[in-house]
């Protein structure tokens, strides 16, 4: 089955072109692509994960005609495969998820944009998961960026656009500091494959003197990534950015767009620093510091929001802490726990979006919590997800979220004087969650007597049930099947470097 | 720092104009001086890598007169390089500047602290 390995490249082509071709068609001919599309590219990614998972290593795909030290190439083992596939699942349920309500939020001629910006973000996000070059993986970033600067501006008010500058700012300033270390990495080094990087980092080392270059290269590139991916101090865009765009923006941006950046973090982590190299340096520290403030402040915020979506982006702000806080762990046991929580938050994040959309439309198309009172009765299958959601969030067993917590705990207890801030955090966390969380779903299912809300866009679709009935099954999958799932992960990050 | 500063002038003249970009990009109000910003951050990183591409003496790789030793020539990806980087930062300074347009017509300001106050009394 070698025409299997074709198949990570033949997926980013596809999305690159079929952006292109919709570029030049009508909004609903649009959306058949998009829709095709994304059926073809879960298909083959699903292909290459299981021809991964048979071949239990990696195989390199070369892009050109140059061969190793010289050409581009994809590198694909069970790591990528596995998270290429999560991005296209749950992008294709956050699109259909928010297809009905679209009508409202963007204007009939700029549709067919809408889904051009889609395929971009499949693209890149496909490359930041496939490619082995890190320059290829810098350009790519910046599609991303573009792509994702423009679902948030594409429903058009006041909000949005300014939501979206202060966005492009954020993310400029990251990727000025990723290209620089880029810069200084193919200075010391000479490559830009990454697993030559890597042979090159080992021999810049052991002479001493480039201990310093190194250093500020591991910080910049740590740092852009954290900067893009809404790390705690650089997170003042995300509320604006995920609360005013469209459901499906929020939704795509919310649970992939930031994983795409974490996902290549883990990235140079392994492969092209070297774990050991990076975990010596403090910038883990100083990650993993980060992310334990992101677990309080994110969730503290999300307490103080009077307003559905703005609560939700805010709980992004935790949850992207507890990724990094398992960085910060600098141990295998970490980064496995940080991987699980990508997979955990992409599913859960997005079907707590797609499910407020629902809540909101009964509720007369007000987002504030007073409105929301009684919602679940109104909407039965939209107060299903969002609770779903809070549980698996909060961490109750059976769903994703309790997973990932446990994997955390696990993987602190083996830390030495780390092991206690991550667990008190750990505990204040959940219980932080549980506050804001808990107290939505208590509101939504508290009946009332005023039944003289206004049902506002929303034609109680068939998909949107589907597209619900789907995120729940995923979440309880991850958590009931987490067993293969973090033996896929240890058996991906053996490989991965 | 030390005696290799002097020699080097050109990485830390590219280094400090890395600097007042990003902190031009990052803390002025005026959006299109965090645009300019934005251009003089990336073009601190353009001269930092053609500085690190360039051996005084060597020419580009084309072979003319078949000399093929790899002594003569200059390596020319970092080149290629910045060629890259100057395509991306065009296009990202394209799209800011028309966000900041589309700002601009409806907020009669690029100030952006102002049009923040401004959206948080609109309300929604």
């Amino acid at each position: 089955m070698d025409v299997i390995r074709n198949f990570p490249a033949v997926s980013i082509l596809m999305c690159i072109f079929a952006g292109i071709i919709s570029s030049g068609l009508k909004g609903k001919a649009a959306r058949k692509v998009n829709a095709v599309l994304m059926c073809i590219v879960t298909v083959l990614n699903l292909a290459t994960l299981m021809y991964t998972i048979e071949l239990k290593t990696y195989f390199v795909y070369v892009m050109g005609m140059f061969p190793a030290p010289w050409g581009n190439e994809l590198r694909v083992s069970v790591m990528e495969a596995s998270m290429a596939l999560f991005f296209c699942i749950v992008m294709m349920l956050s699109v259909a998820g928010g297809i009905k309500k679209l009508g409202d939020e963007v204007a009939d001629d700029k549709l067919h944009l809408y889904y051009v910006l889609m395929d971009l973000l499949l693209s890149s996000l496909l490359a930041l998961c496939y490619t082995n070059d890190l320059f290829t993986a810098y350009v790519f970033i910046e599609i991303n960026t573009i792509a994702a600067c423009g679902l948030i501006m594409i429903r058009q008010n006041g909000r949005t656009i300014e939501a979206a500058v202060r966005y492009m700012v954020m993310s400029l300033l990251g990727s000025g500091m990723i290209l620089l270390g880029i810069c200084i990495t193919y200075d010391i080094t000479g490559h830009l494959l990454m697993s030559n990087i890597k042979e090159g980092m080992v021999r810049a080392l052991e002479g001493g003197e480039y201990a310093i270059p190194v250093l500020v290269t591991i910080t910049l590139l740590s740092v852009g990534l954290a900067i893009k991916s809404a790390l705690f101090p650089f997170h003042a865009w995300l509320p604006d950015a995920y609360g005013y765009s469209t459901v499906s923006s929020a939704a795509v941006l919310s649970s992939l767009v930031s994983k795409g950046y974490i996902f290549l973090l883990f990235k140079i982590i392994y492969r092209v620093i070297g774990f050991d190299i990076y975990c010596d340096s403090r910038i883990i520290d100083v990650l993993f510091i980060f992310g334990l403030m992101g677990m309080i402040f994110g969730s503290t915020s999300a307490i103080r929001e009077n307003d559905i979506r703005r609560m939700i982006a805010y709980s992004s702000v935790a949850q992207i802490g507890y990724i990094y806080m398992g960085i910060g762990m600098g141990t295998e046991f970490g980064m496995t726990a940080g991987i699980f929580h990508i997979f955990t938050h992409g599913a859960t994040k997005s079907l707590l979006f797609i499910a407020a959309i629902g809540l909101t439309d009964v509720s007369g198309g007000s987002r504030k919590f007073i409105e929301i009172t009684g919602a679940g009765y109104r909407h039965k299958w939209a107060g299903i997800g969002f609770t779903v959601g809070a549980l698996s969030m909060v961490g109750i067993p059976l769903f994703a979220g309790f997973i990932s917590k446990l994997l955390f705990a696990e993987a602190s207890l083996s830390l030495g004087y780390k092991a206690l801030p991550a667990l008190i955090v750990l505990g204040i966390s959940t219980i932080l969650n549980a506050i804001y969380f808990m107290k939505t779903v208590i509101r939504i299912y508290t009946p009332v007597e005023n039944s003289g809300y206004e049902t506002v866009g929303f034609k109680n679709g068939r998909l949107y049930t589907v597209v619900i009935i789907a995120f729940i099954v995923l979440n309880v999958v991850l958590g009931v099947a987490s067993d293969r799932i973090v033996d896929l992960i240890h058996m991906g990050l053996a490989v991965f470097a | 720092m030390g005696p290799n500063l002097l020699p080097n002038y050109g990485e830390a003249v590219a280094m400090i104009l890395f600097v007042i970009g990003f902190a031009n990009l990052l803390l002025q109000k005026n959006i299109i001086k965090k645009i300019i910003g934005l251009n003089i951050m990336d073009t601190g990183t353009y001269l930092f890598l053609a500085l690190k591409g360039y051996i005084a003496g060597r020419v580009a790789p084309i072979i003319v007169d078949g000399v093929t030793e790899a002594e003569n020539y200059i390596n020319p990806i970092p080149s290629g390089l910045v060629l890259t980087g100057i395509v991306v930062s065009v296009s990202v300074t394209a799209l800011m500047l028309s966000l900041t347009v589309r700002l601009y017509k409806r907020y009669n300001t690029l100030n952006l602290d102002e049009i923040s106050t401004r959206l948080k009394k609109e309300g929604i």
